[in-house]
């Protein structure tokens, strides 16, 4: 065998030696615990620090608006959908206000006609016609909507 | 709350949420780019070595050189979109093969390891060897360890060196192919996506990889003879050229047949990506990868296959056109990771994608990804200088 192949091979062979060390050595502990991924990594995402509560979690203080609610349109939309990811208020509510939209636009995000949404599950109207410039709120309670 | 709103304001139609904001950036759209300049670069270089076109002599070692330095770098765009710089030796050392995207590892270590930079060093081991002799104090040790401290400057050692290298590219050439085309796999396999999932992908990939590194090398071979006022060797930018239009020619074929199918086979999806193509698209597509990147140097290289110019107005069109193609593929690149992530899966809206110029981290990390193989390459040429090579004295 020629010497530079010789020589190849063994350079090779340190470096798939050096290779197998590293692979020894970092390779995660939780490495395939459950499936091709860190085992740990599950532990560390459900570590994480919660942004979200539940409506529940609202109700225990907002329980006037919470009672409201449940007899409207907009019984199924979580609380924080407008409002906002809501942990940090329920858990210190004096220094975490959470935002109140009151604009005519917000609720056009959802309520905008749009031929690609269900409009028997969604109302719609057409924002140039229905009392433009006018502020929705004005005549609709967001907490329990009227048609 | 404020960035999603904002966001929301983009959307057309129906979408769902996980689609609101785009997973894959303008840094995935470098990582393809880049990555298919490697193989364009390599297969260049073998079809001197394997097919024997001396023509393209004065093309072969910078095409190696370059497809090594974009090689080096063709990582770095997946690193730094991760945002996981520290965790990033994990793809190497927990290779598996229930992920496409996991067998990349192995992929990209082969290619480095077994076909480039072993091509390179048994093309360079000779002049490794003259130059550690001639030269002094570091340069010599270094020039030596990258020998592998073998001083042998036999013709039976030259021999060996020719007869390992031109195997080597014999390999090197499916793997050029098999980079690129898994690089197209990962997208083509995709099947939730309409606009990825085509078995035609990995070919479409390898063609358009093809055209890039072969207008790479054409743009940085002028490029080098500028800095070095040299002259430009005519009769092989005039064969580059040739080659060139004719891989330019199939990867225009092989990507109108895939949209022919598209167009003929209208399935659910049709009429979301028409309105993709005809509108999101449309700069993208057509004026710049259609218009740009493929019909104008198609035409320009057409007409200079029948009616040859002056050289030195060859010169300048070759320039453009490189530059040009060079153009049409990074969009090409741009339609499909960009263009894929725009419509929503649902075929009811769309969301829109704008680069962040200020404030953000793709535009500057993917120019500096696009830039630091250029100093990479400098580096390299002026370390093993094809010019400097010994190969007439030996012959």
């Amino acid at each position: 065998m020629p010497l530079q192949v010789k020589r190849l091979l063994l350079a090779f062979a340190v470096f798939i030696a050096i290779m197998l060390v590293l692979k020894y050595f970092l390779t995660p502990d939780s490495w395939r615990e459950y499936g091709a991924y860190r085992g740990k990594a599950l532990t560390e995402i459900s570590g994480k620090e919660a942004k979200y509560v539940e409506m529940e979690t609202c109700a225990e203080c907002h329980d006037t608006i919470a009672g409201l609610k449940t007899q409207g349109l907009h019984v199924s939309v979580q609380c924080e959908i407008c409002h906002g990811p809501g942990y940090k208020h329920a858990d210190d509510p004096d220094n975490n206000d959470l935002e109140i939209p009151r604009e005519r636009q917000f609720c056009l995000r959802c309520h905008t006609k749009n031929m690609a949404s269900p409009q028997d599950i969604i109302k719609q109207i057409d924002a140039v016609e229905h009392n433009e410039g006018e502020e929705c709120i004005t005549c609709h309670n967001p907490h329990q909507p009227w048609l | 709350m404020e960035s999603l709103y904002e966001a929301l304001a983009n959307l057309d139609g129906f979408i769902y949420p996980n689609e609101i904001a785009l997973n894959w950036d303008l840094l995935i759209v470098m990582y393809p780019y880049i990555t298919g300049l490697v193989a364009g670069a390599f297969i260049l270089a073998s079809l001197n070595r394997v097919f024997d076109i001396k023509a393209l002599k004065p093309t072969y070692e910078i095409s190696l050189l370059t497809a090594l330095a974009f090689m080096l770098v063709a990582t770095m765009p997946l690193i730094t979109h991760l945002g996981q710089p520290l965790r990033f030796y994990e793809m190497l050392i927990t290779p598996h093969l229930t992920s496409a995207m996991a067998i990349f590892g192995f992929v990209y270590l082969w290619y480095l390891m077994v076909v480039l930079l072993l091509e390179i060093w048994f093309d360079y081991r000779y002049d490794m060897v003259i130059w550690s002799q001639q030269k002094k104090g570091f340069m010599k040790f270094f020039y030596k360890a990258l020998t592998l401290w073998i001083s042998d400057t036999s013709p039976e050692s030259r021999k060996t060196d020719e007869k390992f290298g031109y195997f080597i590219t014999v390999i090197g050439i499916p793997s050029a192919f098999l980079l690129h085309g898994y690089v197209g796999f990962i997208f083509g396999s995709i099947k939730a996506n309409p606009w990825w999932s085509t078995v035609m992908m990995p070919v479409i990939f390898l063609f358009s990889a093809m055209v890039s590194g072969i207008a790479l090398v054409m743009f940085i071979y002028m490029a080098i003879n500028y800095l070095r006022r040299k002259k430009t060797d005519i009769f092989c930018l005039d064969t580059i050229a040739k080659y060139l239009f004719y891989i330019l020619i199939l990867d225009f074929t092989l990507e109108s047949l895939d949209q022919i199918h598209r167009i003929y086979e209208a399935d659910e999806s049709f009429d979301i990506l028409k309105i993709l193509v005809r509108g999101k698209l449309f700069f993208t597509f057509f004026i710049m990868q259609i218009g740009i990147g493929t019909l104008i140097p198609i035409t320009t290289l057409g007409v200079l296959q029948f009616k040859k110019p002056r050289e030195r107005t060859r010169k300048i069109l070759y320039l453009i056109i490189s530059i040009f193609v060079l153009v049409g593929i990074f969009f090409m690149r741009w339609n499909v990771v960009i263009g894929g992530q725009l419509f929503s899966k649902s075929f009811y809206g769309f969301t829109s994608y704008k680069v962040n110029l200020i404030g953000g981290t793709d535009v500057s990390l993917s120019l500096l990804w696009f830039i630091v193989p250029f100093f990479i390459l400098a580096f390299l040429i002026w370390l093993l200088p094809p010019w400097k090579k010994f190969v007439e004295k030996t012959n």
